[in-house]
């Protein structure tokens, strides 16, 4: 395994978020019954013509500014011609020769802790076509079903170089696009309903060599987790092949989750089978510096803008940034927080989002959008950590609270619950004394030189204080009093 | 350039179009035909001139996108030679 080098680059299927097809008026929604949204234009009725959708092709503006390509100030639409019963007019309407999108990069970050490390995957292009139908082969009178509703559905092909190097980047990579296409909000991401799919163009080569090794292509990958199985099983069996003396066929394959191995679809056709030509139907796309100035406009924050801001204006490690910037929601959720609770507290708004927040919502099993406290509500339980008004141990009592709606906000549980910290030093002082005096065993062994003791004696303290007193005034007025 | 016998049969499978030994012969001749005619553009010098991708100096319209067309299935289905549960049946192609 260690001799070898594995090559991988990702093409990526995004269903494009609008309401109508890419050339005609027909519904995209999902799930209607079969064929009540494929309209003549989708059927390939005689004497019918496309025409393109504008928002498609805002989408793909979107994208190439959102990964620093360039828009193609014209682009043309071609036919890519094949056979195949839900591809009713025999040719799929795409681009070739020149596509909407060319070049851009994506950073990704792998791995965590000691061996996290920046990588980044630089884009051949991206280009808008059309789907096709789909064919249902269960038994219809040993015929096949046909529905076309998916028929003329708009995607952006997205196309990586084959900068990849092992099947944890490949997903890294796939979940860094997933996340920004939902940021940049052109494809909802949704990828049991097929919105968001990816096919693999794997090889292997000996470590050193330049040449790239012959690749086989796994279709339509529609999880993370198949992604990286697929890909696994895929570089073994290539390994094997070729020490076994056998050479790679280029060829197009499918993964099998079930018994997690890839099997033969077809030897792949050569692109001249698809004897592509500029479509006559329509004419070029011609995009001016106007409209991708107003799409610029209305672009977000970008990911990797925001985690940088996050890094040097918050203070936050990279770390937390990527998690925090993992998607909108989340991103917007903590901003909200830090902007209630302050600045300064923009390390504990991390860990409370990150953490108590996610491990709870992760419980109810909700989204963070779902969310029963709200960014204000937490922003202000997090206010008054810092301000000291509670210590953290009563702070994740306030915020049960406030998450089964004991309260609308950190303030109201605080009074009502009688949860404010004991800072007045004249009463902690008395409920050490009396500690003291209840102690003496604990007492003398601490002054034996057993440290444990004096856990024991704050949690006595803090005990009395109902939990209530500060901890840091407790610690100090023990040390203080045991060393008197 | 002419095209061999064999790569006009291929033509005609990637075609999906049945052409017989006798017919191959002809369109052979058609498709040599059209060759020699695209050979003599082909002569003509396009040094620096950008490839046209459609006749007419325009460029592409655009629609709004908003949901223009209804449920017409049963009318585009009266015309399917068969039709089940809402699907055009095919004759069986499994992948």
């Amino acid at each position: 395994m260690n001799q070898w080098e594995v090559v991988i680059g990702i093409e990526t299927h995004a269903q494009l978020a609008t309401v109508s097809k890419i050339f005609s008026g027909a519904s995209t929604a999902f799930g209607a019954a079969p064929n009540t949204q494929a309209c003549a234009v989708d059927l390939a009725l005689p004497g019918v013509l496309p025409v393109l959708n504008k928002k498609a092709v805002d989408c793909a503006i979107r994208f190439g500014l959102a990964i620093g390509a360039e828009v193609a100030t014209k682009s043309v639409f071609a036919r890519k011609n094949y056979f195949y019963p839900d591809l009713p007019k025999g040719y799929q309407i795409s681009q070739m020769d020149l596509p909407v999108v060319v070049g851009g990069a994506l950073l990704l970050q792998i791995g965590q802790g000691d061996k996290a490390y920046e990588k980044r995957v630089c884009l051949t292009r991206a280009h808008l076509e059309e789907d096709a139908g789909k064919s249902l082969h269960e038994d219809f009178h040993g015929k096949s079903g046909i529905d076309l509703n998916r028929a003329g559905t708009p995607l952006l092909e997205i196309v990586s170089e084959p900068d990849m190097r092992s099947s944890d980047e490949a997903v890294a990579y796939a979940k860094a696009l997933h996340a920004l296409v939902r940021w940049i909000g052109i494809c909802d991401g949704n990828m049991q309903e097929g919105s968001f799919r990816c096919d693999a163009n794997v090889s292997v080569r000996p470590k050193g060599q330049a040449e790239f090794g012959t690749r086989r292509e796994i279709k339509n990958l529609n999880s993370f987790r198949f992604l990286k199985e697929a890909i696994d099983f895929e570089v073994q069996w290539q390994i094997n092949e070729i020490e076994e003396g056998r050479k790679i066929q280029q060829a197009t394959v499918l993964f099998d989750p079930d018994s997690g191995e890839t099997r033969m679809m077809r030897s792949k056709e050569d692109a001249h089978d698809y004897r592509y030509f500029p479509d006559p139907d329509l004419l070029p796309l011609i995009i001016d510096a106007d409209w991708i100035a107003r799409v610029q406009d209305d672009l977000p924050e970008l990911p990797q803008q925001m985690r940088e801001r996050f890094i040097h204006v918050l203070g936050l490690s990279a770390y937390d940034a990527a998690t925090l910037t993992a998607s909108q929601e989340m991103a917007a959720f903590y901003e909200s927080t830090v902007a209630v609770a302050g600045q300064a507290s923009a390390k504990p708004c991390a860990n409370w989002v990150m953490v108590d927040l996610a491990a709870r919502l992760n419980k109810e099993g909700l989204e963070i959008a779902q969310s029963p406290v709200s960014p204000a509500q937490l922003g202000g339980l997090i206010q008054r950590i810092a301000d000291r008004t509670i210590s953290n141990n009563i702070a994740k009592k306030v915020f049960e609270a406030l998450w089964q709606g004991d309260g609308a906000t950190a303030d109201e549980v605080i009074e009502k619950q009688g949860l404010k910290q004991i800072t007045d030093s004249g009463a902690i002082e008395s409920l050490v004394d009396e500690v003291l005096a209840a102690n003496a065993t604990n007492v003398a062994e601490y002054k034996a030189g057993k440290e444990k003791a004096f856990n024991a004696l704050v949690g006595q303290v803090m005990k009395a204080a109902k939990g209530k007193a500060n901890p840091q005034q407790v610690n100090d007025l023990l040390k203080k009093k045991l060393a008197e | 350039m002419s095209l061999t016998l064999e790569q006009v049969q291929r033509i005609a499978h990637l075609a999906r179009i049945e052409v017989s030994a006798a017919e191959a012969m002809s369109t052979q001749g058609h498709l040599n035909g059209i060759f020699q005619l695209i050979e003599q553009m082909q002569a003509v010098d396009t040094q620096g001139v950008a490839p046209m991708a459609h006749a007419q100096d325009v460029c592409q319209r655009l629609r709004p996108d908003a949901v223009s067309e209804g449920d017409r299935r049963a009318a585009y289905q009266a015309v399917a030679p068969e039709t089940e549960a809402g699907l055009y049946l095919v004759p069986k192609v499994i992948e």
